[in-house]
């Protein structure tokens, strides 16, 4: 049409869900080289030593947490819980974009998951091992922490089941099975492509046994794709479940701030939110250092993109109804709370998320943001960064005044915390960066799928 | 013994060596390497093998032949060394009298209690300790003691400071240890030299005595050297009242009030509800009866004109807020008001004057005027003539003779001995008990005039300051292991008794001074009962059993004596009396007694260090403390650090604005900057006492000025006003309803005050129910249920001391204060309302309130925390994996978490003084108030035994035996003639909280005040 800006037109069109001219051996080759011919980088290395590092810190955090006991953190009475539930809550989330994606995007037919669901799945385990050490070692008594689980014992005394942390035991320990089986059996392909193709006999072997003797027969496909289904439909519901549990820790309890009916689908949102940030942070390095921009096209990226904006309006909604029911509601502990949010000692953060978690997103609305990876990568930054405030305001704030102003008191994190911290994202960055060099970073098999010379035809 | 001997005479073959023989001769040895020297001459003796294969048949079967003197003594000397602390040694027979039973074999976790009393103050604090298998544990009050039944925060932490491992241990001379005996030849010289002058260079120095024994042992001494001197010296002196009563009398007396005989009480800065002043125990209780609502008119008002605040002017009706200099003026004026010479109050008091004034008259007979022990002689001798004027001696107010055995001038004394040391005419000095060095007027420059003294002798329980002046320094016992006597504040003699041997083989006072007359060898069980032998009528040995099971000798109180004041003394009393003076534009420098420290004999004791103050809840600090108009005034703030300046006196502390604090006044707390005091109170604070001279003992002109910041307070609490939020926008914290109250005259129009604006849900609001509505769960057995008065309760903390005690709850140290973790299962929450400058203060304590719907229940995820079948919320501290769950949902904070290991497993002392019955908690486990189980569960045992219910009163928990003004109820809500029935019933009571429909078994008493009509409430003033 005359008068319509060209550049903006071709910018409404969706691009490629897979870069033009692949074909299966360039899919396979591309995908593969990443592991088995490409050397060592300086880039890689570097990023390894850094993960490494901080891993090793983690180890000195835990060791010297175990030999003196949790008051080595800043945690209190009254605020009981710090960082380490902060970090579980934000590891957790960030894991349920892999999911969301390796199973809900499958179900719904959005094959353009295809080239993102294994490295985000990959992302969700790890998330998840960060997240899963902070239950255990935040317990005064680390080492009784497996009373937690339901055994048959001597002592004739279940869990307390009841009790919000029994359901996470559930929800955490179900959803690490899920995600890793889930994970495992999609690479079962990909691990036969990778024995074929390795010239290394070590990794002949290992990925021989991995690949579980896969043939690629029609009768191993057909199994397979029903078994695939069928993870996809158990880990579907994980996706809310999960969160919503870990929600439960704060919604089942009476504090102020807590005891609030939107949090499970607030929590979920916000999940979903960090996820996909992570899956940015992670995808737009990845594509651009090992050349995968064809498979990981702009549409993946838009995509996420939108998927963050959408999933940022709810829970600025979240954000929105928290603070409407609670002046509405007239009572007197909720107004507080809010007020205390919003003026008391920790308003700066207050204030800070909103910026980042509300604020800033909304520049996804504009389509030249969401093609640009450099605005996409520091946006999805800044959302990291918000939704880790965003748990510490729900904890830290909530806990700090509550009731009886006798008991009010002031959370300060030591170096502990901190230490503890930068080592799971140690545990994180070594795991991933050892991920892209053993195991195919994007699903062979998935990808194939994607061309048009893989279609039937009848 | 060899066949050989046998048959032949005694005088060829020694006989058999007993075991007693043995231990005789070792006791006989008096210094360590006579000891040893013994143990070698032993093992050379025939029939020493033999007696050790009689005596210890299995330590002598491991004996190895030809066994070298090392390993003899390797082997020996334990069983030997031990002989002291093992039952079956013979000692002299000193029976002590129990409590209830007779001292037949100790049955094993059952424990005996014995009365006796704690030397304090120079009075006498009434016990009953707790005794377990032959160890004390736990001291409460005596509560059939005529002058006051109850603790305070000292008594209760006097357990810790005998088990202290920082105790002195040994004598020492010069640092170097020694034994009694080489002290006691050591002093025989120069005690002979001084016979021959009389005397006149012997000097000896305690605090001040009521004990008649001692008095009576210190009157032989002077009695044997006429020139030598017995000076008495307390830093809290009390040669104001002295003073004042010489003034209004002509002689000394002691003033006793009856405050429950009072309808009006007008205190002029007398902190009688505190800790620490002379007849507390007696004041609390007293003052507690009449402050009961249903009693209508006959509610008593109190009137408090204070400078310093304290949780006494903290339950006034009515506070006058003014600077210690400035007390007399207003108590001119209210004594010329009625009809006592001649005075007028400042324009902004005199509406507070008239109303008081008309107040008093109106209550002729019944009303009392009490001076506090900092004010000037002159308002001393005010009120003894106002409660004369008021027709209320006899009635409220009572004097004796001094129960203080000599009273003196204690600061004209003190001077003189200072001044005789410093010309060289001491030769002898003994100090007994106190710490001159650090607590006397620093313009004595006490240590430096001691280090004239030729021998100096030091008796202390601990090593302090002022060992490092002295020659000598004797270990004194505690009076928990040790006899003696000391007198009530009514006179009456109260018995001490030991609960145990001495731990460190010290020497009491009275076995002290014995060795400068008498021989070396009397014990004070033979000084103090010869003494009484001496003064008891009719048969000695009842009587004195008598005495000891009740902890007092009966018929020793001081009858009232008729004393009337001197006509026309007020004329001779200059306008504003010579002494002490603060005025502008100098700060005026209030020195006062530590709420918790007392006068620094209590820094280092780490439960009274970590107690939160009353009124502020500052701990293990003393704070300078100003209001904050005068802060804002100088430009500072809490938490600033500020120096001092008294007339080039410098000390520098950490500022802590206070509401209620008289402006242009700072108030400095005694008893810290210690520099030699164990490892709890060294360089703990700062030091007050280097500001104090003895020209203003007890107020001074300063200067503050700042000189850094960021000095960091232990503050539990911090201000809470109950009328503010402290966040703009948001909603003060009267609608919760933390703190219920109302003045008489709305009570009386309106009962139900209480439970307006706020409502519990009704108990059919449950998921828990039958489909009739009932409860699923019946509480058929005991129901425990607790009340606490919160119009008796006045803010002491000696419950948190108690429940520290019983419990067996760790102290974690100021910084770990800092960070939120303090470990008091028991805290008083204060709150004040009114504005910064003279609020009205409440004081709440909380104990774990024992939800029926318990938040904490739900949330832990292994089931540690349960509800048991009589309605209390049980801890299981072995099943916690410490997730903090239950912490977090406790809406009234009561969990407390050891989130490091704040248990010594190691110092031996302890595990004597743990309570047995109550577990010790490790690092990772959560703890709270349990309503004191382990007494309920020996209650609920001896009632089955009997086969029938447990009695009202039977079972009495921690707090509420410790509380002084009896604000603590507890008992079985099922038995509906208990006390905590009848109090649950009445109108005033209600739930914390209990809109969160948490259904708590703990429930308060709301406060009513009972302010006067003519003044505005919120005035105060």
């Amino acid at each position: 049409m005359a008068g319509v800006d060209e550049k903006n037109l071709a910018l409404l069109d969706e691009p490629p869900v897979i870069g033009p001219g692949q074909t299966f051996d360039s899919v396979t080759d591309t995908i593969t080289d990443v592991v088995l011919k490409r050397p060592i980088g300086l880039g890689w290395l570097a990023g390894l030593a850094v993960g490494m590092s901080l891993l090793g810190l983690l180890g000195v955090a835990v060791t010297y947490l175990f030999l003196r006991g949790v008051g080595i953190w800043g945690i209190e009475i009254p605020v009981g819980w710090g960082f380490a539930i902060i970090n579980f809550v934000w590891w957790i989330g960030i894991g349920h974009a892999g999911t969301l994606i390796s199973a809900i995007l499958l179900l719904f037919k959005q094959t353009w998951r295809n080239s993102i669901n294994r490295f985000a799945e990959a992302m969700t385990l790890f998330a998840v091992a960060c997240a899963g050490m902070f239950p255990l070692l935040h317990m005064g008594r680390p080492w009784l922490g497996y009373w937690m689980f339901p055994y048959p014992n001597s002592m004739g005394v279940w869990p307390q089941f009841r009790s919000p942390l029994v359901w996470d035991v559930f929800a955490v320990s179900t959803y690490a099975t899920i995600s890793a089986v889930f994970w495992f059996v999609g690479l079962v392909p990909d691990f036969a492509t990778m024995r074929e193709g390795a010239t290394n006999p070590f990794a002949r072997k290992v990925y021989g046994m991995l690949s579980l003797g896969w043939r690629g027969s029609a009768r191993h496909w057909t199994r397979y794709e029903a078994l695939y289904i069928l993870l996809a439909g158990i880990s579907t519901p994980l996706v809310l479940s999960v969160h919503t549990v870990v929600s439960f820790d704060f919604a089942i309890a009476i504090v102020p701030g807590w005891h609030t009916t939107i949090f499970p689908p607030y929590f979920v949102a916000g999940a979903i939110y960090s996820g996909f940030a992570m899956v940015l942070v992670l995808a737009i390095p990845i594509r651009k250092y090992y050349g995968l921009e064809d498979m990981i096209t702009m549409r993946h990226l838009q995509n996420s993109a939108k998927i963050m904006l959408a999933t940022g309006l709810i829970v600025g909604y979240g954000y929105f109804f928290e603070a409407f029911i609670g002046l509405y509601s007239g009572s007197t502990y909720e107004r507080f709370m809010l007020h205390n949010r919003w003026f008391g000692p920790y308003a700066a953060f207050y204030w800070a998320l909103i910026l980042l978690n509300l604020l800033v997103p909304q520049v996804l609305w504009w389509p030249k943001v969401r093609s640009s990876t450099s605005w996409l990568f520091g946006i999805s930054l800044v959302v990291l960064v918000g939704m880790w405030l965003e748990r510490f305001i729900i904890i830290v704030t909530s806990l700090s005044r509550d009731f009886l102003p006798s008991s009010w008191g002031h959370y300060v994190p030591t170096r502990w915390d901190w230490a503890t911290y930068a080592g799971t994202i140690g545990l994180f960055t070594a795991a991933i960066f050892i991920f892209i060099r053993i195991v195919p970073a994007i699903s062979i098999f998935e990808m194939r799928m994607l061309l048009p010379q893989s279609e039937v035809k009848e | 013994m060899d066949n050989k001997s046998q048959g032949k005479s005694e005088a060829v073959c020694p006989s058999k060596l007993e075991l007693a023989e043995v231990r005789d001769k070792l006791a006989r040895a008096k210094s360590g390497p006579q000891y040893w020297r013994s143990l070698e001459e032993l093992a050379q003796t025939e029939g020493f093998f033999e007696m050790v294969h009689r005596e210890f048949p299995r330590q002598a079967s491991v004996w190895p032949e030809g066994a070298s003197r090392r390993d003899f003594m390797k082997l020996m000397t334990a069983s030997m060394a031990l002989a002291g602390l093992s039952a079956c040694v013979k000692q002299p027979v000193e029976p002590i009298v129990p409590y209830v039973r007779q001292p037949e074999p100790i049955v094993l976790g059952i424990p005996l209690y014995f009365a006796s009393a704690m030397p304090f103050g120079g009075y006498a604090t009434p016990v009953l300790v707790e005794s377990h298998e032959g160890r004390p544990t736990k001291v409460e009050g005596n509560p059939d003691h005529p002058a006051g039944v109850g603790s305070d925060v000292f008594a209760q932490a006097s357990i810790l400071d005998m088990y202290d491992p920082d105790r002195s241990q040994a004598v020492t001379y010069t640092g170097f240890i020694r034994s009694w005996s080489d002290f006691a030849t050591a002093v025989k010289g120069p005690l002979n030299s001084q016979t021959a002058v009389q005397g006149a260079g012997l000097r000896i120095l305690t605090r001040t005595v009521s004990s008649p024994t001692l008095a009576a042992q210190l009157n032989a001494v002077l009695a044997v050297y006429p020139q030598a001197k017995w000076v008495q010296y307390d830093p809290l002196s009390r040669d104001n009242v002295r003073a004042g009563a010489q003034l209004a009398f002509g002689q000394y007396v002691e003033t006793r009030y009856a405050l429950d005989k009072a309808d009006t009480i007008l205190s002029l800065d007398g902190d009688f509800l505190s800790s620490g002043y002379p007849g507390f125990l007696l004041y609390a209780r007293q003052f507690a009866s009449r402050r009961s609502p249903e009693l209508k008119e006959k509610m008593s008002r109190f009137y408090m004109v204070e400078s310093t605040p304290t949780n006494t002017g903290g339950k006034a009706d009515h506070r006058l807020p003014v600077r210690a200099s400035e007390v007399e003026q207003v108590a001119r004026a209210v004594a010329a008001g009625l009809g006592v010479g001649g005075g007028s109050a400042k324009p902004e008091q005199q509406k507070f004057v008239a109303a008081l004034v008309k107040d008093l008259q109106a209550h002729k007979g019944a009303a009392v005027v009490i001076a506090g022990d900092n004010q000037p002689p002159a308002v001393h001798a005010l009120a003894h003539a106002m409660n004369q004027a008021l027709g209320v001696v006899g009635a409220t107010v009572f004097y004796t003779d001094p129960v203080e055995a000599k009273p003196q001038d204690q600061t004209a004394a003190l001077k003189e001995l200072v001044d005789d040391m410093n010309a060289g005419k001491v030769d002898l000095l003994l100090i007994v008990g106190g710490n001159p060095v650090y607590d006397a007027p620093a313009d004595l420059k006490f240590g430096d005039a001691m280090g004239k003294v030729q021998l100096r002798v030091q008796h202390s329980v601990f090593q302090n300051e002022t060992t490092d002046f002295a020659h000598w320094h004797i270990n004194a016992t505690h009076y928990l292991e040790q006899w003696g006597d000391a007198r009530t504040i009514d006179g009456t003699a109260a018995l001490i008794q030991p609960l145990i041997a001495p731990l460190y083989d010290g020497k009491s006072e009275y076995e002290f001074i014995e060795a400068l007359t008498g021989s070396s060898a009397s014990t004070s069980y033979e000084i103090v009962r010869t003494y009484w032998q001496g003064k008891m009528t009719g048969d000695f040995e009842p009587a004195w059993r008598r005495a000891l099971h009740d902890g007092f000798v009966a018929g020793t109180a001081y009858p009232a004596k008729a004393v009337t004041a001197k006509s026309g003394f007020i004329p001779t009393l200059s306008p504003a009396s010579a002494g002490d003076k603060g005025g502008a534009p100098n700060l005026e420098v209030m020195f006062r007694r530590d709420p918790t420290i007392y006068d620094g004999t209590f820094s280092n004791n780490a439960w009274l260090q970590e107690t939160a103050k009353p009124m502020t809840s500052i701990c293990w600090d003393n704070a300078v403390q100003m209001s904050v108009k005068t802060a804002e005034k100088l430009g500072l703030k809490t938490e600033d650090v500020v120096e001092i300046d008294v007339n080039g006196r410098k000390v520098k502390g950490g500022l802590w604005r206070t509401p209620g604090h008289p402006d242009d006044a700072v108030t400095v707390f005694l008893g810290y900057g210690r520099t030699k005091s164990g490892r709890v109170g060294t360089d703990v604070g700062f030091n007050a006492y280097a500001l104090r001279t003895s020209d203003a003992f007890y107020f001074a002109g300063g200067k503050v000025s700042k000189v850094g910041d960021g000095y960091g307070f232990a503050n539990p609490q911090g201000w809470q006003f109950i009328d503010q939020s402290g966040i703009p926008g948001a909603e003060d914290m009267s609608d919760r309803h933390i703190v219920r109250k109302a003045t008489l005259e709305d009570f009386i129009k309106n009962p139900d005050f209480a439970h307006e604006g706020i409502e519990a849900p009704a108990p059919e609001f449950s998921l828990y129910t039958t489909a009739s509505g009932e409860p699923l769960f019946q509480y058929t057995a005991a129901k425990w249920g607790m009340a606490i008065d919160m119009n008796s309760c006045i803010g002491c903390k000696t419950c948190v001391v108690a429940c520290q005690a019983e419990n067996n709850i760790p102290v974690v140290g100021k910084e770990q204060v800092m960070r939120g973790r303090h470990m008091n299962w028991l805290r008083v929450d204060t709150y004040y309302e009114g504005g910064a400058e003279n609020p009205t203060a409440y004081y709440q304590p909380i104990p774990c309130q024992q939800c029926e719907n318990a938040p904490c229940e739900v949330v832990c995820p292994v089931g540690a925390t349960v509800h048991s079948t009589e309605g209390l919320n049980d801890m299981v501290y072995n099943r916690c994996v410490g997730t903090r769950y239950c912490s977090n949902n406790c809406p009234y904070k009561v969990r407390r978490f050891n989130f490091l290991l704040w248990q010594d497993w190691d110092t031996l002392q302890y595990k004597m003084m743990r309570n047995p019955e109550v577990s010790v908690r490790s690092r990772g486990v959560m703890e709270k108030c349990t309503y004191c189980v382990q007494r309920i569960t020996h209650g609920r045992i001896t009632a089955e035994k009997d086969n029938r219910k447990v009695q009202d009163g039977e079972v009495i928990t921690a707090c509420q035996q410790a509380c002084p003004a009896g604000a603590i109820t507890f008992g079985d809500l099922n038995d509906p003639n208990s006390k905590v029935s009848k109090l649950r019933a009445d109108s005033r009571n209600y739930g914390l909280l209990e809109d969160l429909n948490t259904r708590p078994r703990t429930t308060y008493m709301a406060v009513v005040l009972n302010p006067n009509p003519e003044l505005e409430q919120s005035e105060r003033s």
